[in-house]
């Protein structure tokens, strides 16, 4: 960090120092402290979710099993995919950052109904809970997907476990999204208009939307799921007049959409880290808005392209391929502004801008592969191999986690009041950037040479490219370790924060690091459209 | 470029194998481009460099619809490439020679019409086009051929088909891919591509009791003559000549009897009515498997009706 | 009323709002949100039911045939009823009203209330007649298999809104003990207003529960 450190400035206490006992932190109604609740329990899962992994890149380092049973595979594939989507990706940035930025953003003192924000962790650890007891329990081996009738008739593992943790950590999501809505609409203070919000709390308000009105659909096609393995309904059943095909349209219909709940938050920390990195104003910040929503309702519109060769008609593949290259468009514009606003900036490549450089490079190796899916007569080639695996990483841990990590390299000052290192920030992000690579540009080479997926054994001219994955997985794990450490240690004995280390434009940066309770002394009063930087 | 890494062995792969192409091209040139942009503006206007920052922007309409209307135009482009192929990779040519895949956990059990029965492996003529017609025993597979270019997800309770022409001779890899439970990446076997002559002596070596014929057998073997024979005394429909028939339903509609309308009348006959008729067939569901119902449709494929020409 | 009390002041709005208007508009606004959500939540089921319907409409119209429209029928103009008089108390309520609101809301759980009783004399009726899959299912026939998917899906859609109403007959009750404690007033009312909207969600869903599963196709 090449700010000068500002000594503590003298006013009341932050949030951090208002009650230190456990039942301040459980029974909190302080946005801030819940998004540290968060914070804390979506780390645990993404470590959980990370075991899990390098169980699978240690196993795929060899053809043929050497660590574990075929049986044990699947479920490890299986609690990656159910942890790392529902518990780490789909909350991760909304439900920390999200909570603790965006009433600060708009200048209010908390959220709308902090109560239910408060409800939507504990929903969270009763989901994760369930999903632990599911774990412990032996575990669930069909897929993160569900796939009927194996999931509902043919599997002996505990799917109902399963489907009731997901269930339930999906109100978590529907309430935050509920929150996030009435927050951004009603609670803005005096001159924040829509066209003066900074890009974050767009992406915010976009999530919310499609959190709100996509996770109904799973929670009940879950609840279909379960009725079929307790009561053998047979909607999905073939041999009861059911279609296995249904749920495909059930699933992805909410899954399509939950990518985009994952993404779109990631798109607006890059927005405002690349904005301070700069210090200037994001270019085409109307596009960046529309092209935010547009990607929310139009998301809604591409499932079947999960579903090329299910047995859907020709016609159908036809209208969901072009639907799901039209959804590109509005992503390439991200891209391109971006660029774009790098242009006559005056650019200081800290941690969160390294992150966000990198976000950009990774999400559009990310993007484009997914026209290479789009194309039906590619897809019928790709779909269900590891390209697909790579293209999905390079959008979900390429595209959000990498945004996370940035969003909370850069509001961590203002979050805990601490400075961390910043060399070994920056070394660590050029680190998870090769790692990344490593770990997941082979694997487009491993699907195209036709390796599918879910595959305990591979034929062993698969090998090399398998190894060189595995090994990049390592070095990524170390890179995930690193931040830990520092960020940890940067609790105890890093320098304090100014109110504004980064010299950035934003209402959060007007309050002192970390702020107090109630955020603000008095109401702001907004003047300025957002990144009101000197031209 | 991408045969290098795979071998194209299908009418498809070269086709396939251009859109791909293409794909990474523009893909490569975007990547340089966009990379390129954001290197070179990252060390030109680094903190500290003298370069020039006035005028940063002042009209950005022009560039804003440019880029977004060119990628769109692109990717148009593109989708209308890709559908013409997609058509022709889902509608197989009349002449096409069946073969008939029931994928069970966890094997693929493969039958000619001459009876050539294979477990995990298909043998099939060069340059002549095949349509696989599948279903599964149990859960959902996907019969896939990287070297052909070609999947297709296997369904319980439906058929889905699967068509090309093999135009290398070899061995090609068949994998599952559908997730399917515990040996689901063992589910693999090969496609065996022979000359022409070599694979009728082939189908002559493995020649078994045909599929009709075998179908012919069940139909003796469950005793469906007893119902559907010209002596019964039960009133049921005459299954010679119902092959690609129109049928007229008891709820007013009309469907014509194909695969999928035969399998279900075996295996779920409460499913369609025929009109006029009492619903008595039992469902032989559990007592007989999908090989058995397609050998019984290849028996009524082989059987017109009197004076009718072959379907 | 005897004697004319003093209007009771309004809560002061929770501390994260500027004010009690921006209090009552958010309130009302969420509870719109997740009135949304449970359109999408019961939406899946329609879907699925729709699709079962066309894929087997002898089957599903000959087990449509077999629930109670009469008790149906009874049942569609209680829940009306109800959003009446619901409606009628949250109005009385904002007129400054104390009294009648109590009892309209009263109603209205009661009407809630002989719903689920009526409701539950159908289950019974099916359970007597063999019509629960899994359970006790006596269809016998050439539809049997189809009847039994419109039976649980019949069993599922009406049982998860009568958990709808369950939860609504116990808020209203609530809401009812609090407005006879003088909670409410004409300057605020929004936990009634956000039951009041609750409860027409579930009315609603109602409406479009009983043409497409009692109604259509009966005749047929």
């Amino acid at each position: 960090m090449t700010r000068p450190e500002s000594p503590v400035p003298p006013h009341g206490a932050s949030y951090l120092e208002a009650g230190y006992s456990l039942r301040s932190w459980l029974l909190t109604h302080d946005h801030k402290r819940i998004a540290i609740l968060y914070t804390l329990s979506i780390t645990f899962f993404f470590a959980l979710g990370g075991i899990a992994a390098m169980l699978i890149r240690l196993e795929l380092v060899t053809p043929n099993g050497t660590l574990m049973s075929a049986e044990t595979y699947n479920k490890a594939f299986t609690f990656h995919g159910i942890v790392m989507v529902w518990f780490f990706l789909i909350p991760s940035i909304p439900a920390t950052l999200g909570n603790f930025l965006l009433p600060l953003m708009i200048g209010a003192r908390d959220v709308a109904f902090p109560r239910l924000n408060l409800f939507s962790w504990y929903l969270y650890m009763v989901g994760g809970l369930f999903t632990i007891a599911m774990l412990l329990l032996g575990g669930v081996d069909t897929g993160w997907t569900f796939y009927t009738p194996f999931s509902t008739m043919f599997s002996n593992t505990h799917v109902i476990l399963a489907a009731v943790g997901v269930f339930v950590v999906g109100f978590s999501s529907i309430f935050t999204g509920i929150n996030f809505i009435v927050t951004v609409h009603s609670m803005r203070a005096p001159g924040m208009t829509w066209y003066r919000l900074p890009l974050f709390v767009w992406s915010m308000y976009a999530v919310a939307l499609v959190m709100v009105l996509a996770t109904p659909v799973l929670a009940m096609t879950l609840s279909l799921i379960a009725l079929e393995r307790l009561f053998g309904v047979g909607i999905f059943n073939p041999a009861l007049g059911g279609d296995p095909v249904l749920f495909e349209h059930f699933f992805w219909f909410y899954s399509h959409p939950a990518v985009y709940i994952m993404v779109l938050p990631a798109m607006g920390v890059v927005s405002e880290l690349i904005t301070a990195g700069v210090h200037r104003r994001i270019f085409g910040y109307k596009f960046m808005t529309w092209s935010m929503l547009a990607i929310a309702v139009i998301g809604f519109m591409v499932w079947g392209h999960h579903m090329f060769v299910s047995g859907m008609s020709t016609y159908a593949g036809v209208v969901f391929s072009v639907l799901s290259f039209i959804v590109a468009v509005p992503s390439a514009i991200k891209v391109f502004n971006w660029t774009a606003s790098l242009y006559k900036g005056d650019i200081e490549f800290s941690a969160p801008m390294l992150y966000a450089l990198g976000f950009i490079g990774l999400f559009l190796l990310g993007g484009l592969t997914g026209l290479f899916l789009a194309a039906t007569a590619l897809d019928v080639s790709l779909t269900q191999t590891y390209f697909v695996v790579a293209h999905f990483h390079y959008i979900m841990v390429g595209g959000s986690v990498m945004a996370y990590l940035g969003g909370i390299h850069f509001w961590w000052p203002k979050i805990t009041g601490r400075l961390y290192h910043a060399g070994i920030a920056r070394f660590a992000a050029i680190l998870m950037f090769v790692g990344f690579n490593v770990t997941f540009f082979p694997q487009y080479i491993l699907g195209y040479e036709g390796m599918p997926r879910r595959y305990h054994d591979y034929l062993p001219q698969y090998q090399m490219w398998n190894v060189i994955s595995s090994a990049g997985a390592v070095v990524l794990a170390v890179s995930y370790l690193l931040p830990l450490a520092y960020l940890l240690w940067s609790l105890r004995y890093g320098p304090r924060a100014g109110d504004n280390p980064w010299q950035a434009k934003g209402l959060e940066w007007e309050t002192p690091s970390p702020p107090p309770p109630h955020n603000f002394e008095s109401v702001p009063l907004v003047t300025d459209g957002p990144y009101a930087y000197e031209e | 470029m991408t045969a290098a890494l795979l071998p194209a062995a299908s009418n498809f792969a070269g086709s396939v194998d251009a859109l791909f192409d293409a794909l990474l091209a523009l893909s490569a040139l975007v990547v340089l481009g966009v990379f390129t942009a954001m290197i070179w503006f990252c060390i030109k206007y680094r903190r500290g460099s003298g370069a020039d920052r006035s005028n940063r922007h002042r009209r950005s309409l022009g560039v804003e619809l440019t880029w977004t209307l060119v990628p769109f135009a692109l990717f148009v482009g593109l989708f209308g490439w890709s559908i013409g192929l997609w058509e022709r990779m889902r509608t197989p040519p009349a002449d096409a020679a069946p073969v008939y895949v029931v994928a069970k956990q966890w094997m693929w059990k493969v039958q000619h019409p001459g009876g050539q029965r294979e477990i995990n492996t298909l043998h099939v003529p060069l340059g002549q086009p095949i349509r696989l017609l599948m279903t599964s025993q149990d859960v959902i597979h996907s019969f896939y051929v990287p070297a052909f270019r070609v999947k297709q997800d296997v369904l319980p309770g439906q058929y889905t088909q699967l068509w090309f022409i093999a135009d290398k001779v070899g061995t090609w890899h068949l994998f599952c891919a559908e997730y399917c439970g515990t040996d689901h990446s063992r589910m693999g076997g090969s496609i065996v591509v022979m000359k022409t002559a070599d694979y009728a002596r082939w189908l002559e070596a493995h020649a078994d009791v045909s599929m009709a014929q075998q179908g012919a057998a069940l139909y003796r073997q469950l005793g469906c003559s007893g119902c559907h024979g010209a002596e019964s005394s039960v009133h049921a429909p005459k299954l010679e000549g119902l092959y690609g028939r129109r049928v007229p339903l008891s709820d007013g509609s009309w469907v014509v009897a194909d695969d999928r309308y035969i399998h279900d009348s075996i295996m779920l006959p409460r499913k369609q009515i025929v009109a006029g008729y009492a619903p008595i067939m039992p469902s032989f569901e559990g007592r007989i498997g999908e090989d058995d119902v397609l050998a019984l449709i290849a028996w009524m494929k082989a059987h017109p009706a009197p004076g009718e020409r072959d379907p | 009323m005897s004697a004319i009390l003093p209007m009771p002041a309004a809560p002061p709005a929770e501390e994260q709002f500027d004010d009690a208007a921006q209090q009552r508009e958010a309130a009302t606004f969420g509870m719109w949100a997740f009135l949304a959500t449970e359109v999408l939540f019961f939406g899946v089921l329609f879907a699925g039911y729709t699709v079962c319907r066309v894929t087997y409409p002898a089957a599903f119209a000959a087990a449509s045939r077999s629930t109670d429209m009469l008790l149906g029928t009874i049942e569609t103009a209680v829940l009306l009823t109800s959003s009446c008089a619901v409606a009628l108390a949250l109005r009385d309520l904002q007129l400054g009203g104390r009294r009648v609101a109590f009892w309209l809301l009263l109603l209205t759980a009661a009407l809630g209330v002989s719903f689920l009783v009526l409701h539950g004399f159908e289950y019974y009726a099916e359970y007597q007649e063999g019509l629960v899959p899994s359970i006790r299912y006596t269809v016998v026939g050439p539809r049997a298999q189809h009847m039994e998917l419109f039976y649980c899906l019949y069993y599922f859609i009406t049982g998860f809104h009568s958990l709808h109403v369950t939860i609504g007959v116990a808020v209203l009750i609530t809401m009812a003990v609090r407005t006879r404690r003088g909670a409410f007033s004409a300057a605020y009312s929004t936990p009634v207003e956000l039951t009041a909207l609750y409860w027409h969600l579930v009315d609603i869903v109602w409406i479009f529960v009983f043409p497409l599963v009692y109604l259509v196709g009966r005749s047929g």
